[in-house]
């Protein structure tokens, strides 16, 4: 569905991005992690036609951003990091408008559908200056989604949201997810892991790693985490635990709790448990130690911050 | 074409909204109104009783001055702030081609001027309630002619700078500096150099609408020269948006 070949972008003489090639497919979320300045919105803006490349080739169901644009814009719902809206119209006259430019058919009932499916319905009638940040936010998105795009670009959408506004914005984009392609920027590790099926991490406008979430987790640590707790004491457990065949590592901790560590792909999570109940203690917690995405982007982007010290 | 006409009636709308739009049609109205009114005054208190009636060219004359100051105004937005509040990058990445954006915007504002235009049609209409046989009616359609003609080259102009400039009163300066030499000093040259005097003449709008529509003299020239300054002001507004996307 998204095809990037080579992508470099300069500005003047700084490389905001710098020979980028990957891929998405279809029905895919396909996360796009780094810090700010990344190259992130550049390569976005890049694949919605806003801008054309410096060098580089990228495609959107087969049409070239730079030579067809228009047909790449018919096909591309995004979502800008500033969410651009009219805040002197109102809700539905703002996704009128869009309809409109996008010549859709039936615009005002397709626009009641959307503003349902992001639950702004209630507001159609509201000006946009008086909407919240997160339901500003999710305006955004019902303009993105309202000719039901088959790509679609969304530029940090939970940015500046509450939580309970960000698990909405995210079911929706999971929902939206299930049979379009999903490309979605942010800089918060935990959404990329929890809403991606892969996540490509840029640094510097160069990509620095491509993997899913879990994969990516393995690489770096080369091992899987489990924090657990029981009742009672754990030292003994924790010897038991530690005989275990591809266990590699054991670690008690107080009251009761102790980590355990294991191959990427074996999971023995079953087999651990088995031995905690024949070994007569009570079960309490099991649960991944799910912080080594964090590490992983802080070691991958600090690597190539060292490189560029010792460069200089 | 469905896409300008889109983003003309966006426009269109957003003008009845606007303050600006409002001071200035109001300014607009007010200020031919009263030159109408003393005008009128004038004629009827004039002791030595005067030759000649009175004709419309006491309102398309003042209007055509004023539109010097009015587009400025209505279209120093028009880009510029689409540039300022983010919603550029909508209208880029919609599938709409960037002269329909710059083209659909002129024909808003052009529209919203129509309709001041037409309210000043009711100085006419008195006027012709007042002199006796009536006014002359060849010398206020081509007057009329040659107003809506300047507002659109006007506009076209005014859309052209407003693309260049994230700032509206950047664009607002930018345009009305502009049109001081198009109106004023761009004809000047005609008057000192012996030879070339009329290509300058040519160029000069304020005599193509003094010298020519409002006396009611229509030549393919005239109206071949307001056209160009249309295409040339769509032409600038889109290429400055194309430049912006290289930016």
């Amino acid at each position: 569905m998204i095809r990037v070949n080579e992508l470099s972008k300069n500005f003047g003489l700084r490389k905001a991005i710098d020979n980028i090639s990957f891929e998405a497919r279809q029905g895919e979320i396909l996360g796009f992690l780094g810090p700010n300045g990344a190259g992130k919105t550049t390569t976005m803006r890049i694949l919605t036609g806003y801008m054309p490349p410096s060098s580089g080739e990228a495609t959107i169901a087969g049409y070239d951003v730079v030579t067809e644009s228009l047909e790449v814009r018919k096909r591309v719902g995004y979502l800008p990091e500033t969410v651009p809206l009219y805040t002197d119209m109102t809700v539905f006259g703002y996704l009128k408008f869009m309809s409109d430019l996008r010549h859709l058919p039936n615009a005002e009932e397709r626009v009641e559908e959307t503003l349902e499916m992001v639950g702004l319905l209630d507001r159609a009638e509201g000006y946009i200056g008086n909407l919240s940040k997160g339901m500003r936010q999710r305006v955004g998105l019902a303009q993105a989604l309202l000719h039901r795009p088959e790509v679609l670009i969304l530029d940090e959408p939970t940015i500046g949201l509450d939580p309970a506004q960000i698990i909405e914005v995210r079911n929706v984009i999971r929902e939206v997810g299930k049979e379009r392609t999903v490309m979605l920027s942010t800089h918060i590790l935990s959404e990329a892991q929890q809403l991606c099926d892969r996540i490509l991490i840029i640094n510097k406008g160069k990509i620095v790693a491509e993997d899913t979430p879990e994969n990516l987790q393995a690489r770096l640590t080369g091992a899987e985490r489990v924090h657990m707790r029981v009742r009672g004491e754990v030292a003994e457990l924790a010897e038991k635990i530690g005989q275990m065949k591809g266990i590699q590592e054991v670690q008690p901790k107080e009251e009761g709790a102790l980590e355990f560590q294991f191959a990427p792909g074996q999971d023995l999570r079953p087999e651990v448990a088995r031995l905690v109940v024949q070994s007569n203690y009570d079960l309490l917690e099991m649960r991944s130690v799910n912080l080594s995405l964090e590490e992983i982007f802080l070691q991958l982007t600090r690597d190539e911050a060292a490189m560029e010290v010792n460069e200089e | 074409m469905r896409n300008i006409w889109t983003i003309a009636k966006r426009e269109f709308t957003n003008y009845f909204t606007s303050p600006i739009a409002y001071t200035v049609a109001f300014l607009f109205l007010a200020i031919i109104g009263l030159i109408f009114v003393l005008n009128l005054s004038y004629y009827t208190s004039n002791p030595f009783g005067y030759a000649d009636a009175p004709d419309t060219r006491m309102v398309t004359g003042p209007m055509a001055f004023l539109l010097i100051l009015a587009v400025p105004a209505l279209t120093m937005r028009l880009l510029a702030d689409e540039v300022r509040m983010g919603t550029m990058e909508l209208l880029l990445t919609a599938p709409v081609r960037d002269f329909e954006l710059v083209t659909g915007k002129w024909l808003g504002a052009f529209l919203f001027m129509l309709v001041l235009i037409a309210i000043t049609l009711v100085f006419p209409f008195l006027l012709d309630q007042l002199v006796r046989p009536g006014i002359d009616q060849v010398l206020m359609v081509s007057g009329y002619l040659g107003i809506v003609l300047t507002t659109a080259a006007l506009l076209a102009l005014g859309v052209g700078f407003s693309a260049m400039f994230s700032n509206q009163v950047a664009a607002f300066f930018a345009t009305i500096s502009v049109f001081v030499v198009l109106w004023w000093l761009i004809g000047a040259p005609a008057g000192i150099l012996p030879v070339g005097g009329d290509f300058f003449r040519y160029l000069d709008l304020s005599s193509q609408v003094y010298d020519n529509f409002n006396e009611g003299i229509l030549k393919l020239s005239s109206i071949i020269y307001f056209l160009s300054l249309t295409s040339l002001g769509l032409l600038i507004g889109t290429t400055s948006v194309e430049i912006r996307r290289w930016k």
